[in-house]
């Protein structure tokens, strides 16, 4: 009897096991990202760009040439590799602290030029290769352990929206926030990755999709509870939705 | 094609666009505003690009993404600027991509002033950025020089795969020279095959990073960078000497101020004095050799810089104590004068310690 495939695994990805927490769901954007690369076809003419944090790492995860870029310089380094190869693909991979905080003039700039771009921003509230400090996306009342008795916004100062602000520039094309906390929201998250590299392959612009995820071992919370403290806590303070969908092209 | 009278700055963008370079990335400050401009007017020419950075951290990270793809790419910047670019500068060490940086150096420390200075010395020659390394770094003193060396920079940074400095200072970047370039010709662009393009024949994917997260893995990589900067330390170390087969004294100065010492070395000939002139052209690697040369038959050397006395400590380290070494530098921006430097001169052949 021969067996029919009904599954597999992606071409977008390595065979090497990844390094990521149990629970984190990390594993399940590094998969939607590398699925939408093979079923566009555009593996071998992507080049992506890692950052620094959990995800510094994920050059070894995708399938297609990879750069490792300095903490919060993804979108400059993506920058330069797209201005000289403006037929290829082009995408980074960052952490919320990565591209929120000290990357945050990298990430503004490249969207205000129309970089024809696809960022993947990764937004679990928390900085996790670290060891679980602030992030600039930390919600108020969030322990971390550079807020241990919860942030404070007087003190602290108040989370940033990524997908709201750079949304208010004519360059971006393309926003949308995202969730990994159910497989409805996963199934609304491939969509939405599909859509930004599409949205690249038009040239468009700059394109993101910024994805709630989950940090377990740092939010002190099993992989279920995380889930729940995604779309309980998370979600509220970053609604879901498109923020952008100019397909005209007019930011370039 | 014949004498053209040129801005320092100037020179230096025409000089890349000769070698081939048709990436600029980069970010206004004074005194090297010039280069940015004209790249930004003559990229577009030779079917290049140029593209306004939003910060200096900015421009050499994007060096860094083109570097990657194998072309030939650069930025320039001034002092404070240059600070920025440490960061990435280290980075594109460590993942071992060629790229050019320019300093023209004014004086500091901190904001400083706009003025031409040499005081960049220890941050170019001894890293600058985190961890151990070395970036060769080359230093013209005539703007006819410049073509030459940025030329050179960019094949030395493809050779050895590592990001090179061309230094000048304020002076050079804003002086006018008549200057002649080589006849144009078109370059076809080197394949690189470490390159991230998007995966091309082999099928493998490419990767360009500097992170070793094991330690034994990551002194190998060390040990292999310490390897190509021997190497480079061996192959490149350039130099001028200018009348030291029968100097009591010699002179050493780089860039602006080793003009200005030749005169006063001019003089002090004409005035009978035995004194000659080592000019380094490259900072690091140090040109030891000529000074191994002379440190036993010579009484004494002085290097001249405008600076507080940063190259004289390599000076120090060539001549290994044998002969005394003295120096003569004004900081702040200050230009020593010709007159100045031939009062140092008198006193040292004086038998005065300056």
């Amino acid at each position: 009897m021969t067996m029919k495939t009904v599954f597999e695994k992606t071409t977008g990805l390595t065979a090497n096991q990844t390094h990521y927490c149990p629970g984190c769901t990390h594993g399940i954007i590094h998969r939607m990202v590398g699925e939408v690369l093979e079923e566009m076809g555009i593996l071998e003419d992507t080049v992506g760009v890692a950052s620094v944090g959990c995800s510094v790492l994920s050059y070894e995860y995708f399938n297609c040439d990879m750069t490792q870029a300095a903490h919060g310089r993804a979108p400059a380094v993506a920058t330069g590799i797209k201005r000289v190869l403006p037929d290829r693909f082009v995408f980074t991979y960052q952490g919320d602290g990565d591209l929120a905080s000290i990357g945050i003039a990298e990430a503004v700039h490249a969207a205000a030029r129309g970089e024809n771009i696809t960022v993947i921003f990764v937004n679990n509230a928390i900085y996790g290769m670290t060891g679980g400090q602030m992030a600039p996306t930390t919600l108020v009342g969030q322990k971390t352990a550079t807020t241990p008795f919860g942030r404070d916004g007087s003190i602290q100062g108040l989370p940033i929206r990524v997908s709201e602000m750079l949304s208010t520039l004519d360059g971006t094309a393309y926003i949308e926030r995202v969730s990994t906390h159910d497989v409805p929201n996963i199934i609304k998250a491939k969509k939405a990755i599909r859509k930004a590299f599409e949205t690249q392959k038009q040239g468009l612009g700059f394109s993101m999709v910024e994805v709630l995820s989950s940090c377990p071992t740092n939010w002190g919370l099993d992989p279920n509870e995380s889930l729940d403290w995604i779309k309980d806590n998370m979600v509220p303070a970053y609604p879901l939705g498109v923020y952008k969908n100019s397909q005209k092209g007019d930011g370039r | 094609m014949g004498k053209v009278l040129m801005k320092g700055n100037e020179v230096i963008a025409e000089a890349a666009v000769h070698a081939g370079c048709k990436y600029f990335f980069g970010y206004p400050i004074t005194p090297q505003s010039e280069l940015v401009a004209y790249m930004a007017r003559r990229l577009p020419e030779v079917g290049g690009l140029f593209l306004q950075a939003e910060s200096e951290v900015a421009a050499i990270n994007m060096v860094y993404g083109a570097a990657g793809t194998g072309v030939r790419v650069m930025t320039s910047s001034s002092s404070p600027g240059f600070s920025l670019k440490q960061e990435g500068i280290s980075y594109l060490v460590g993942a071992e991509l060629p790229a050019l940086i320019v300093n023209v150096v004014r004086g500091g420390p901190g904001l400083g002033n706009i003025q031409p200075a040499q005081s960049d010395y220890f941050q170019v020659t001894k890293g600058g950025g985190h961890g151990d390394y070395h970036t060769p770094v080359l230093a013209p003193s005539t703007l006819q020089e410049i073509i030459d060396l940025t030329e050179a920079a960019f094949d030395i940074a493809d050779r050895y795969r590592t990001p090179v400095i061309l230094l000048g200072d304020g002076m050079l970047g804003q002086m006018m020279e008549p200057v002649e370039f080589k006849e144009w010709k078109e370059r076809e662009p080197e394949q690189k095959e470490w390159a991230t393009t998007g995966i091309r024949g082999d099928g493998k994917p490419r990767i360009i990073s500097s992170l070793e997260l094991n330690a034994d893995a990551l002194e190998k990589r060390n040990e292999l960078l310490q390897k190509k900067f021997a190497l480079i330390k061996q192959n490149e170390a350039r130099y001028e000497t200018f009348e030291i087969d029968d100097a009591e004294y010699i002179v050493t100065a780089y860039g602006t101020a080793a003009r200005i010492a030749l005169n006063a070395i001019n003089k002090a000939r004409k005035d009978g004095l035995k004194i000659g002139m080592i000019r380094p052209i490259t900072l690091w690697p140090f040109p030891e050799q000529p000074f191994i040369e002379t440190r036993d038959r010579v009484k004494g050397y002085l290097s001249v810089e405008m600076s507080a006395g940063q190259m004289v400590e390599d000076v120090r380290l060539a001549v290994e104590g044998r002969t005394q070494v003295s120096f003569f530098g004004r900081t702040g921006g200050v230009v020593p004068t010709q007159e100045e430097i031939f009062d140092q001169i008198v006193k040292l052949a004086g038998g005065v310690e300056v």
